[in-house]
């Protein structure tokens, strides 16, 4: 049978993290479902957890006045959705909803915050993983934004 | 000498355009059948032919079609300009000229025996296709088949059909991005990088193709070297407004290299330090 431990370890996003640290994770840690269609996480809602995503897709959308959602991203199985309980004001600056039944681990943010606080080592090493994402996805983001297929080509 | 003419590689050979079909709202796929019994249809994946539409002008289309029928030459056409949208135009049976077909295409006999990684973004689908056809042709003597494609959004989507047909072969993966999904999309959301992190790739044994916009193939190239994937093993198909089509002209010039003659498909490390290039 899968412990929590033994999937927090196995998911890509924590590869590699020290055993201390794991134990530490786990006791913020539960497994959530989410059904396909429903919203996991809404625009300006405390933001304070995010997400290992073990199963399914998930969708973050922009919604602006008078226009249908847009579909910015989607993430998958191996990666984790949400930082903004990372920093204030704690707040979901994106919607996201789940395209398929999703299973993934949710990791209570203001527990981690606090454990964070207490054992700055951890904090480094969570903040370094995050800042990884957050980099790949700028660089996804900027690249989109060139819109390479509207023109020439 | 009707033999001597028909060997010029500057005259075009008339050609019926069979049908044309739409394939988003701008791109349009043509299929055309030779005139003659003396016209060429056998073709390497990843070459282009020359197009003239009569009384408009002549213009460099890669071919998108199967190389095992040999009945007809496919293009795929993006209608943005005029003599693009007047050969969208035509109809069943209108003629055009065809010279070539012209340049060096895709490795595909080098490639047998390795896992063939094919990244297109936009219309560089197209002449990606004829590789793709290929390979499935030919399936066991390759290993696995990797398609990444990226496109606009939903409606820009090349062959859509065709892709999910092609993820039913055994050791194929399709993954579809678009960079702008709406509510209806249920396939990912990102640009074509993104999808790198769903393959299992195995870099000793893999090789790459990859067309679409140069910045795509820029950062394309940038995550199959992450991926383990060396220089030698990647190639891209690029695009340049070809005239003569036989290195005569000069109008393609990229750097060293004549697109027309020299490629428009090349090893990865000939064009590196040129994707980088502000202009050339």
């Amino acid at each position: 049978m899968e412990t929590l431990k033994g999937i927090i370890a196995e998911h890509p996003f924590f590869a590699g993290l020290d055993d201390s640290f794991t134990n530490l994770l786990v006791s913020c840690a539960s497994n959530v479902r989410f059904k396909a269609g429903t919203y996991i996480l809404k625009e300006g809602d405390a933001a304070n957890t995010f997400y290992l995503i073990r199963e399914g897709k998930v969708a973050v959308e922009v919604l602006a006045p008078q226009r249908k959602p847009i579909i910015v991203s989607t993430l998958g199985v191996g990666e984790i959705l949400g930082w903004s309980w990372l920093m204030q004001p704690f707040q979901w600056k994106f919607h996201a909803h789940a395209v398929d039944d999703i299973r993934a681990i949710a990791l209570d943010g203001k527990c981690l915050r606090t454990k964070c606080d207490q054992d700055h080592d951890l904090g480094y090493e969570i903040l370094k993983r995050f800042a990884r994402i957050m980099e790949q996805r700028l660089e996804a983001t900027r690249l989109q934004l060139l819109d390479v297929y509207g023109a020439g080509r | 000498m009707a033999t001597a003419a028909i060997c010029d590689p500057m005259l075009p050979q008339p050609y019926a355009v069979r049908e044309v079909v739409k394939e988003t709202p701008d791109t349009f796929t043509l299929s055309v059948k030779p005139e003659n019994a003396v016209n060429k249809t056998a073709f390497q994946p990843g070459q282009f032919s020359m197009l003239w539409v009569f009384g408009i002008g002549e213009l460099p289309i890669s071919i998108s079609g199967n190389p095992e029928l040999h009945d007809r030459l496919v293009y795929t056409v993006r209608s943005v300009g005029q003599a693009t949208h007047a050969l969208v135009n035509l109809r069943a049976g209108d003629g055009l000229g065809v010279r070539g077909p012209f340049g060096v295409g895709w490795p595909a006999e080098a490639a047998r025996g390795r896992d063939i990684i094919v990244v297109a973004g936009g219309i560089g689908l197209a002449p990606l296709r004829p590789l793709i056809y290929q390979v499935l042709h030919n399936r066991k003597d390759y290993g696995r088949l990797v398609i990444l494609y990226g496109g606009r959004s939903p409606r820009d989507l090349l062959y859509r059909k065709e892709l999910a047909a092609w993820a039913r072969n055994r050791e194929t993966q399709v993954l579809v991005t678009v960079d702008y999904g709406g509510l209806g999309w249920r396939g990912h959301v990102g640009v074509v990088t993104t999808l790198f992190k769903y393959t299992r790739l195995q870099p000793a044994r893999s090789v790459a193709m990859v067309c679409g916009p140069e910045i795509m193939m820029r950062f394309v190239v940038g995550e199959l070297e992450t991926q383990g994937i060396s220089q030698s093993d990647i190639y891209l198909s690029m695009e340049r407004n070809m005239k003569c089509a036989v290195g005569f002209c000069g109008h393609c010039q990229y750097g060293p290299h004549f697109i027309c003659k020299d490629g428009p498909v090349f090893q990865c490390q000939a064009l590196r330090k040129l994707l980088e290039k502000y202009e050339i």
